[in-house]
């Protein structure tokens, strides 16, 4: 399934933070938003999820979302979202009960999920007794579990430390590896969306607009972090993005 | 070059450890002190009872079986008018804090129901529901519901936000948010709220029985008072601070169960 983004503007109250945004996610694709602090990617993020309503233009999802999709368009928020009353296994289960799958079929999904993010022996563990990393793996687990047709990450990395974030990009190549999905990654990080995107989209600074999108043809799995022409397209990227980042810097907000 | 100074500690305090032996260390000495005054002659017998008659009193009570003529109804009394008055007060605070009409039309009422003395209301009550037990469950009912419905809707606007954007996220009905995220995250708010409630049923349970009832510590510590009986209005006094003490544990150990998943 793809998804399509037509004209798409926003503005709160007068403050117009998207302009005339055209993107298309396309399906197995994993398409990052970079862009200076304020410009609005979480919010267009926020847009293409549905969680909330564009000014003007259009978001629409095109083409079938696979088999056994409980929930086509899923997040994956950079403060993890997890309830922390329930257990690893409760936040997830948390997401199925709602389409009443039966207790055997939701069991084997919640341990497909942990297995597939090395989780399993943390199943019955609360939420205050993970790490960073741990979290943020759960809520991954939490939005696989839904099989979604999308998965829309905001910021998933940016609450954790250099290393962790480290081995959880890792975690993810190795799961979009095994199992292909389509995924639309918001972040401030350079490094990071030249890691995980096939398509990186460069937004100019409020009122968002796309700036460029550069395509990256290296194998997710094949990508070093000291791989030069990673670096130089890291460093290409941040060239066209200072000014702008440097102008962010310098606005009063007054939002 | 000077002398090396070592770094002076500045850190530390501000951070209240459980030091569990203090509390009834100062009980004791208070008694004890107490006692002594009395025996001495420094006290006299008109001030203050002998803490020994007193718990020589309370033996008694507790031997001719009308300890439990008294507490019996006290008891069922606060528990019916506070379950009452808490099983509302949450139901009316979860409405105030997810509805904004709810919220628009009862936080004017709440809040001029809050400062009026309820004992105030006693003889409109015994009109209303009787002069035996109705009167008296509604009371402590009303005295429950105020602060109940005031804490509850505040921890239902602390309920972290970003909670409920992921359920949404995830197409949980609007059920499922409420009883999985909303009342769960709102529970910590709510159980301190009904440690004052309960306080406050207490209080109104004794005004209530001291108004109008055959037994009941209210009722007891009326007489004793009456009759200018120290010992008995003592134990009286004694028994009411258990029954804050047992309410205050019972809800302490309802917290460690209920709120585990805290850090």
């Amino acid at each position: 399934m793809d998804l399509v983004l037509k004209n798409v503007s926003h503005r709160y109250g007068d403050l117009a933070v998207l302009k005339d945004v055209d993107l298309t996610v396309p399906e197995g694709k994993i398409v990052c938003l970079v862009g200076p602090s304020g410009c609005g990617k979480s919010t267009l993020l926020r847009l293409m999820g549905g969680l909330e309503q564009p000014f003007s233009g259009d978001v629409s999802q095109v083409g079938d979302a696979p088999a056994g999709c409980l929930n086509p368009l899923t997040y994956v928020f950079q403060d993890f979202a997890l309830l922390p009353w329930r257990t690893v296994e409760g936040n997830i289960s948390l997401v199925l009960e709602d389409h009443y799958l039966g207790e055997g079929a939701a069991r084997e999904i919640i341990s497909d999920v942990l297995a597939r993010t090395k989780l399993s022996e943390f199943r019955h563990a609360l939420p205050k007794q993970l790490s960073g990393g741990m979290k943020q793996r759960v809520a991954i687990a939490r939005a696989l579990a839904v099989n979604p047709a999308v998965l829309l990450l905001d910021e998933p990395l940016s609450a954790l430390d250099s290393q962790t974030r480290e081995l959880l990009m890792d975690d993810l190549v190795s799961l979009w590896s095994r199992q292909r999905f389509t995924g639309v990654y918001v972040t401030h990080n350079l490094q990071e969306a030249v890691r995980l995107g096939h398509v990186i989209a460069v937004l100019s600074r409020r009122p968002g607009r796309i700036r460029q999108l550069v395509e990256l043809d290296t194998p997710l799995d094949e990508r070093r972090p000291d791989d030069p022409e990673l670096q130089r397209q890291q460093r290409a990227l941040w060239e066209a993005m200072r000014e702008e980042a440097e102008a962010a810097d310098m606005e009063l907000a007054d939002v | 070059m000077s002398e090396p100074k070592p770094v002076r500690f500045r850190g530390g305090g501000f951070a209240p450890v459980s030091v569990k032996w203090v509390g009834p260390v100062v009980f004791v000495v208070l008694i004890a002190l107490i006692e002594i005054g009395t025996r001495t002659g420094f006290i006299t017998p008109l001030t203050l009872p002998r803490p020994s008659d007193v718990f020589a009193t309370f033996v008694e009570l507790w031997s001719t079986g009308a300890l439990w003529q008294h507490l019996l109804p006290s008891l069922t009394r606060l528990l019916v008018g506070s379950a009452l008055g808490a099983v509302t007060g949450v139901a009316i605070g979860i409405a105030i804090g997810l509805f904004s009409h709810a919220r628009a039309g009862l936080v004017p009422l709440v809040a001029a129901l809050f400062p009026v003395p309820k004992i105030a209301l006693l003889p409109l009550f015994v009109i209303w529901f009787g002069i035996d037990e109705g009167s008296k469950y509604a009371l402590i009912a009303l005295g429950t519901f105020t602060p109940t419905v005031v804490a509850t809707y505040g921890a239902v606007d602390n309920v972290d936000r970003s909670l409920i954007r992921m359920g949404q996220s995830f197409d949980l009905t609007w059920r499922s948010i409420v009883w999985k995220i909303v009342l769960p995250g709102a529970m910590p708010g709510i159980l301190s709220g009904l440690r004052i409630s309960l306080a406050i049923g207490i209080i109104l349970l004794v005004a209530a029985e001291m108004l109008g009832a055959e037994y009941g510590i209210g009722a007891y510590i009326l007489q004793a008072g009456s009759l200018y009986d120290l010992e008995r209005l003592f134990a009286g006094v004694v028994i009411l601070s258990v029954l804050g003490v047992a309410v205050s544990a019972g809800i302490g150990a309802l917290e460690r169960r209920v709120l585990r998943w805290r850090v």
